[in-house]
């Protein structure tokens, strides 16, 4: 059946550090930080950390590096570009997925929450493996597939009209904050592709350059590669970049009934 | 914690055996049988509240007529078989162990056939008077 509950050695102990407020401090905030080291054989447990906002940046990925640096050189996070383009520091923040570098301390109220990104087997701490997230990626061929040789000396044209049949579609980065907010991903992750990577499939498709439409839509016809998707709508609601995986999943859908009825 | 020895791609276990290549058939079904549900049902219950009594011998009366006996089969099987597509994904969303899970995709199968073949021979029985 499906794990509804946490395996034994995953369950959250109740034993974690609390480092207090620094003396002084003007605006303190407490973050509880999901804790876990493959090293120590311990169950994963919360640190709760006040900082002081007013010697802060405004978002919660500058209170992370802040933490790291001052109070706790431990704790492990993914970060790279802090401007919401890379994908790294996707997390679990106050209960929803989304990019610790774009999202403001201030539009959490109380003591803010993090943990890794739901339901994957975690690194460290707040790294969650991708491993599997990034081969489903790869065995969707992410890229443009033609019969038609490549044009010598010219690049292959495409019109502004189908150009702009790929907004929405190139802009995702690859966090993972959707395809991890998805019960059905949750549940079926080993089959059901989620909707991060049919997002993908479905820039590949829309794509006017590209001639192998009907060998993906052959690839994606499955119970559970595409079938699993449910319309629950999580992806759409933590997208960090805005986009909605779940219409791109019900264009697909589209597809494959276009060619079969 | 035990060592995977698995390629270190993963995409080994993502490729799989494959895809069905089947899943838009059950899809669209499962919406056609939704709507043909629907029309059916508002008809069935529009028909009740205007039947001038409920009694069982009216209500069996008004069954026997050609054109409320076919339309009230018509909804039966597509109720069942409604229900038979939606079951079988919710298994196959919950149901993990593959031995169980094809278990149970025939016990709601025969289940769903079962019950259905009673209901369309009771509405057959009345509209044949027997």
């Amino acid at each position: 059946m499906a794990e509804f509950q946490l395996p034994a050695n995953s369950k959250i102990s109740g034993k974690g550090k609390a480092y207090p407020a620094p003396a002084g401090a003007k605006r303190p905030r407490t973050f509880k930080i999901y804790r876990w080291s493959p090293d120590d054989g311990q169950n994963p447990r919360y640190d709760s950390y006040t900082i002081d906002l007013a010697e802060c940046g405004p978002m919660i990925l500058d209170a992370l590096i802040k933490i790291k640096s001052e109070l706790d050189p431990t704790l492990t996070f993914r970060r790279s570009c802090r401007e919401g383009i890379c994908g790294s520091c996707a997390m679990n923040i106050d209960g929803s997925n989304t990019l610790a570098c774009t999202m403001a301390i201030e539009d959490v109220k109380g003591d803010i929450t993090i943990t890794p990104l739901p339901h994957m087997e975690v690194v460290k701490d707040l790294v969650p493996d991708l491993t599997h997230f990034y081969a489903q990626y790869a065995s969707i061929k992410p890229w443009l597939q033609t019969v038609t040789p490549e044009p010598a000396l010219k690049e292959r044209i495409q019109s502004p009209e189908d150009r702009e049949k790929l907004d929405g579609l190139y802009e995702c980065i690859l966090c993972a904050c959707c395809s991890t907010s998805c019960p059905s991903y949750w549940w079926n992750s080993d089959r059901f592709l989620g909707p991060a990577i049919l997002l993908q499939a479905y820039r590949w498709l829309a794509d006017s350059r590209d001639e192998y439409t009907g060998e993906r839509l052959d690839a994606l016809e499955d119970p559970f590669r595409l079938y699993r998707c449910h319309t629950i709508m999580n992806c759409a609601n933590v997208c960090p970049k805005g986009l909605n995986p779940a219409k791109s999943i019900a264009e697909i859908k589209k597809m494959m009934v276009a060619r079969a009825v | 914690m035990a060592t995977k020895f698995q390629s270190a791609s993963g995409l080994k276990q993502v490729r799989g055996l494959g895809s069905a290549k089947s899943g838009v058939h059950h899809w669209w079904l499962q919406r056609v049988t939704a709507v043909g549900t629907f029309a059916l049902a508002l008809w069935f219950i529009a028909s009740l509240i205007l039947l001038p009594s409920l009694d069982h011998g009216s209500v069996v009366a008004w069954i026997g007529q050609p054109l409320v006996a076919v339309p009230l089969l018509l909804l039966t099987v597509s109720v069942f078989w409604h229900a038979r597509l939606g079951s079988q994904v919710l298994i196959e969303d919950y149901v993990h162990s593959e031995g169980l899970k094809l278990l149970a995709v025939v016990a709601l199968n025969f289940f769903n056939l079962g019950v259905g073949a009673i209901a369309v021979f009771s509405i057959a029985r009345i509209a044949f008077g027997a």
